[in-house]
């Protein structure tokens, strides 16, 4: 089996399932309450704050522990559009669903969202600030690293051309799958507010999290008993939070590996695949890409019919997103790059994990190869 | 040998699946995802809907088979749905199941099936492929009741040579018998009648929603031309209604002419609709095609049994003449001729009569 699809959710670390294990023994009561049992479940949900914290940048108090990076992203551009007292929401064209439809949706309460075209190399570039749109922006959405393509964007720069034309645009960026291998603080990103998602970076699905910069209000969008500073009310899932944060850890420290292992198998698959098949062509190869990911179009063949046949020799991949019944349907990235319907159809991704074995690339190249020599 | 099963998340392809298992097969089970609304969802009444495809990867499951949902949306929406609007704007009565079968599910997929690592294509329907010594022949189902025969007419020898019917053996009692003992979810799940991508139950809704021009109001006239009422629709109809129509005159009314281009329809007696003769057009044969004179079973509408007919003509159209006078049947319908219980072909119905109010 060669499970190359870590972009969709990668293998639990071993020091997230030890704090998943810890937690659930010892801190498994409602942080919120008085008596002992909460306290000790409170005392290890703020000390994994502060290191979250720590690692992103922030201020404790500025991170929003939240059910997934979905949930994250929502937060982000409902919450901080509907604080702002703005009308406008610009958003780039190949971010996640996540972040459209929450940006979307706020349309019928009379926001207007713009978006950003993207270059056929998978860019988005700012050459005169933000588009002017009707009414002043409240917030400014654009994805660090995106999960189909794997194109970097280059956030400063994105970030200074937006404050350059008003400085009390909010930007953020949803960083759920740039924090195994970037530089993923507030600082370095220069986004007012960033999102992460636990499963990308080996911790458990059901988690996620929001780091603000000081001072940036976000209005709840779940509402309740108030956990968060009011910002998003629900019981502590401690044991998934404390799992997260471990593995935020074991992800930050082993960065440079990370990159180093991934890219390793990466560059080792693409070129076997190239070899082999020629007509294949590497999605935004020229961009600045995450290292793990693959995305490729194979002209002549059905992404669909490619990924079953893959399925049947046990090698995981990915295409599109799966939509309610289970069938691919054709990508909005894909098309805001320039593809067409048909070559959006023929498109796989590819991608490597914190723990692929090595020399997978090119196992997986071959097996690969030997596939779509059948079809 | 590795069974590609086309489940609609009907009992039928349920125990067709679990039949090829028992045989021996390998079985992949597939959706095919046909229609989707204006906004991308899956349909959710009708046939073919979300919850259908959850049904059918809960069967997969439980025969612990690999399932997966393809899309062939524009494939259908091209070659079924489409022509369905424009036969009913035609003044003609379009069977999509027909057409889904000639050109979505035993060309389109069937060509995939190889694609996709299988050997056979498996479909829950009531008919049966027989292998007579390397002649492939396509036989009516052990259930009359549920035979459907008459919706696989198209099928060529190289098409029957590469799927299987294995339910097309078994009465539907045993097959939801089967299924029930199986524990399989879709036991004692309704058929569905309707046709798949119409959410409403109701055509006429379905294409007045494209084709508003189809909701024009008509005359209805009597066989000698006079005005006898007003239609809301020409669409609305079919050649041999009886119900709906909305005129009183005593007996019995059938519905004997449609013509879209003037927006009538015209009505007539029993006697008025009966006919020795049918043209077909676009004819295909299960293998060699009936000679110039011969006497053939012929089914004009899917809920019927064969009655006599004999060849009088062949070529791009042929020509048929019924052994007893017959109810008109619907141009758009197909025609499908049998040899005892076995299908050897089948083909369009077309109108070729001159207008019947002009012949007076």
């Amino acid at each position: 089996m060669m499970y190359l699809d870590h972009v969709a959710s990668t293998t639990i670390r071993p020091e997230a399932i030890a704090a998943l294990e810890d937690a659930y023994e010892r801190l498994d009561r409602n942080a919120s309450g008085l008596h002992e049992a909460s306290r000790r479940a409170k005392n290890a949900l703020e000390e994994a704050r502060e290191r979250a914290a720590s690692l992103v940048g922030a201020r404790p108090s500025d991170l929003i522990f939240t059910g997934s990076g979905t949930e994250a992203d929502n937060l982000a551009v409902i919450g901080a559009a509907l604080a702002s007292g703005r009308n406008s929401i610009v958003v780039s064209s190949i971010e996640h669903d996540a972040v459209l439809k929450a940006a979307y949706s706020l349309g019928r309460f009379g926001f207007a969202t713009v978006e950003l075209p993207a270059t056929s190399d998978g860019l988005i570039s700012l050459p005169s600030g933000i588009p002017s749109a009707e009414d002043p922006v409240g917030v400014v959405s654009v994805m660090l690293a995106n999960n189909e393509i794997g194109t970097i964007q280059p956030l400063p720069d994105i970030v200074a051309a937006v404050k350059d034309r008003d400085p009390e645009v909010l930007v953020h960026t949803d960083a759920v799958q740039a924090f195994n291998s970037e530089d993923v603080t507030l600082e370095a990103t220069g986004a007012d507010l960033l999102s992460l998602a636990s499963h990308k970076i080996g911790g458990p699905k059901g988690v996620g999290l929001l780091a603000v910069e000081q001072g940036v209000r976000v209005d709840p969008i779940i509402h309740g008993g108030g956990q968060e500073a009011g910002r998003r009310s629900g019981t502590y899932n401690v044991a998934g939070i404390v799992a997260m944060v471990a593995a935020m850890e074991a992800a930050h420290a082993d960065r440079k590996g990370f990159i180093d292992r991934t890219s390793a198998e990466r560059n080792e698959f693409e070129s076997a695949i190239a070899a082999g098949f020629p007509r294949a062509r590497v999605t935004a190869s020229v961009s600045k890409r995450l290292p793990q990911i693959s995305h490729i179009r194979f002209p002549g063949v059905l992404a669909e019919t490619l990924l079953i046949r893959l399925d049947q020799v046990k090698i995981a991949a990915a295409a599109g997103s799966a939509c309610q019944s289970g069938a691919v349907d054709p990508s909005h990235v894909l098309k805001a790059i320039g593809f067409t319907d048909e070559e959006s159809g023929q498109c796989v991704r590819f991608s490597f994990g914190w723990d692929t074995p090595q020399g997978e690339g090119s196992r997986a190249a071959r097996s690969v190869l030997d596939v779509l020599g059948q079809l | 040998m590795r069974a590609l099963v086309a489940m609609s998340g009907g009992v039928d392809s349920s125990v067709a699946a679990a039949l090829m298992l028992e045989g021996g097969y390998e079985v992949v089970g597939v959706t095919l995802k046909q229609w989707e609304g204006a906004d991308g969802s899956m349909p959710t009444a009708g046939c073919c809907t979300l919850s259908d495809a959850e049904d059918a990867r809960r069967v997969a499951a439980q025969l612990d088979v690999p399932y997966y949902v393809l899309d062939y949306v524009d494939e259908f929406t091209e070659a079924v749905v489409e022509p369905f609007a424009e036969g009913y704007l035609r003044g003609i009565t379009p069977n999509p199941c027909i057409e889904c079968n000639r050109r979505v599910r035993f060309s389109a997929l069937l060509e995939r099936t190889e694609e996709l690592g299988c050997d056979v294509l498996v479909t829950g329907h009531h008919a049966r492929v027989e292998d007579h010594d390397g002649v492939y022949r396509l036989r009516m189902a052990v259930d009359g009741t549920k035979d459907q025969s008459y919706v696989l007419h198209m099928l060529d020898q190289s098409a029957l040579s590469r799927i299987r019917l294995p339910v097309g053996e078994m009465t539907k009692k045993d097959v939801r018998a089967m299924a029930t003992e199986m524990g399989l979810r879709t036991a004692s799940k309704p058929d569905s009648q309707d046709i798949c991508f119409v959410a409403s139950g109701d055509y006429r809704d379905f294409l007045a929603d494209r084709h508003p021009e189809v909701a024009a109001r008509g005359n209805i006239l009597d066989t000698v031309g006079e005005v006898v009422g007003e239609h809301e629709g020409t669409a609305r109809f079919t050649i041999g209604q009886r119900k709906g129509i909305g005129v009183a005159v005593g007996s019995a009314r059938y519905v004997v002419d449609i013509a879209p281009a003037e927006q009538t329809i015209t009505i007539g007696t029993y006697q008025d609709l009966l006919t020795e003769r049918c043209a077909v057009e676009e004819l295909s044969f299960t293998d060699a095609p009936p000679a110039l004179g011969e006497m053939v079973g012929v089914k004009v509408r899917y809920r019927s049994d064969p009655v006599a007919a004999t060849v009088m003509s062949t070529g791009d159209r042929w020509e048929f003449s019924f052994a007893e006078p017959q109810a008109r049947p619907a141009p758009g319908q197909s025609l499908v001729m049998y040899e005892d219980e076995y299908v050897l072909g089948g083909g369009i119905i077309v109108d070729d009569r001159p207008s019947v109010t002009s012949v007076r």
